[in-house]
């Protein structure tokens, strides 16, 4: 039993738990985990749960595995906080959170544009639906259409390789110079940089458009090649 | 036989999801197919109702899962074809009653002894909804041509892909030839062009659905209805058949003719 416990570390948090993983295999880290909930149902009864699985790399049946099997045992899982980007995608898809509380000012501060190397970027090759929040500290690259309802936050530039019909905000980080550019642009909001923002109403015109800062205020122009 | 398992679903609630269930499952049932309907719905059924089934309830999902009867005893056959089933919702308990692993253990049990099994999924995106997509082999979308609707088809969609169930289909239910016609309501290719996903059916708009859900007659079961023709078309395509869409320019109802003769048109 101590073999298994040890495997599994659980903490309290201000706003739930945190059940950190160590390197052992998936499957008998989430056996341990289950074990210990059942053991322990008073306590974790209700609980919300937040998963900090190191660096493994976790497929997406895995995790809804798992979140199922918590939801069974009234344990809700709300974040998984990972190493690995491919898994903190894979929570993002399923609408977890992956940070578990937000930087402090001064830590935002930190990160500054410089830091944003050329090959920082996100490709995702579907279309993100509305509910869907895809935030990255990079430039995002969407093929395919980002539909109303749906966000983009990134540090860096937004390039959509088709229609633009949700939210975006690129350069989060206070990045003036960033772009937002697609092949149909109608946004149902836009911001650039951390003050200039846009909410419109804009038709679709069928042409691509580039969005950036000019005298402080985020100004769209239709896009040709050559410039 | 190993039975295809159907989930119908929305996101948004009132869209028709209830109806399209008893519609399918009766249109399925006429043409010989053996078909088990599950009222998903906890704690809100409708199903019975509209199959107008109600006063024959003894058992219900959670009295089986519980294990208090036999899976058989909780089946309500139809009251006119004798290979439809309907597996009612319990009224007296919440969705918590039943999880994921619950739903796929009931399908499994049912694949092998009919040909489709077809799920009531509630509104939202909740457990009730995690519980009805679980064992769901293919998902049925149901929207209306309203963006309200259409937005949460779209999250319903995206939570699929995350989920990595690829096989969804589209119905757009109560289309009104008309209105979309004078650019009042989102057209099918409106409401496709942001889906982006398969479509299944077009259902117009019928005031025979409405009349046939309270009298618990699907209207599926009505040759004449424009909608339980559409009924009977997804159907089909659910069987593999390759079908045309029903043209609905050319149904020109008592109104079309009313506004016809007002000059309107």
């Amino acid at each position: 039993m101590d073999d298994l416990a040890s495997l599994v570390q659980i903490k309290g948090l201000r706003d739930g738990l945190l059940v950190s993983l160590s390197d052992a295999p998936w499957e008998d880290q989430h056996a341990a985990l289950l074990s210990q909930i059942d053991e322990k149902q008073s306590f974790f009864q209700g609980a919300r749960l937040a998963l900090d699985v190191g660096t493994q790399i976790l497929k997406v049946n895995e995790m809804v595995e798992l979140r199922d099997h918590l939801s069974e045992r009234n344990v809700s899982l709300w974040a998984v906080i990972s190493e690995s980007p491919t898994t903190e995608r894979t929570a993002q898809l399923l609408g977890l959170a992956t940070r578990i509380s937000k930087p402090r000012p001064e830590e935002a501060r930190h990160f500054e544009v410089q830091d944003l190397g050329e090959g920082t970027a996100l490709f995702l090759n579907k279309t993100i639906r509305s509910g869907a929040r895809i935030e990255f500290p990079g430039h995002v690259v969407v093929l395919g259409d980002v539909n109303p309802g749906a966000e983009i936050v990134a540090e860096g530039n937004v390039i959509i390789w088709g229609r633009l019909r949700g939210a975006v905000h690129a350069g989060s980080k206070g990045n003036e110079a960033a772009v937002v550019c697609a092949l149909d642009f109608a946004p149902i909001r836009l911001q650039v940089g951390t003050d200039a923002m846009i909410t419109s109403n804009k038709k679709e015109s069928g042409k691509p458009e580039m969005a950036f800062i000019r005298d402080e205020r985020v100004v769209i122009e239709p896009w040709q090649p050559g410039q | 036989m190993t039975a295809q398992v159907f989930t119908i679903s929305s996101g948004k609630g009132g869209v028709g999801k209830t109806t399209t269930v008893a519609n399918i499952a009766v249109a399925l049932a006429s043409d010989g197919a053996k078909v088990v309907c599950i009222d998903g719905d906890i704690g809100l059924r409708n199903l019975d109702v509209v199959m107008g089934l109600e006063n024959r309830i003894v058992y219900d999902i959670v009295d089986v899962i519980e294990g208090r009867c036999k899976l058989r005893q909780a089946m309500i056959r139809d009251k006119h074809l004798s290979e439809l089933y309907l597996i009612p919702a319990a009224q007296t308990r919440d969705k918590n009653s039943v999880s994921p692993s619950d739903m796929t253990r009931l399908c499994n049990e049912l694949r092998p002894d009919f040909d489709f099994v077809l799920i009531d999924s509630p509104a939202g995106i909740e457990r009730g909804f995690r519980n009805a997509i679980a064992a769901a082999d293919r998902v049925l979308v149901v929207t209306n041509p309203e963006v309200s609707a259409v937005r949460d088809a779209d999250r319903v969609v995206g939570i699929l892909e995350a989920e990595e169930k690829r096989s969804t289909a589209l119905i757009i239910n109560r289309l009104n030839p008309i209105l979309v016609k004078q650019h009042d309501m989102l057209s099918a290719e409106d409401v496709l062009d942001l889906l982006g996903i398969q479509l299944i059916g077009i259902v117009p708009e019928d005031e025979g659905v409405i009349v046939s859900s309270n009298r618990g007659v699907p209207v599926a079961q009505d040759m004449k209805s424009s909608a339980g023709q559409a009924f009977r078309n997804i159907a089909k395509r659910m069987r593999g058949e390759e079908v045309a869409f029903m043209d609905l320019d050319k149904q020109s109802g008592l109104w079309d003719r009313i506004q016809k003769m007002a000059g309107r048109k």
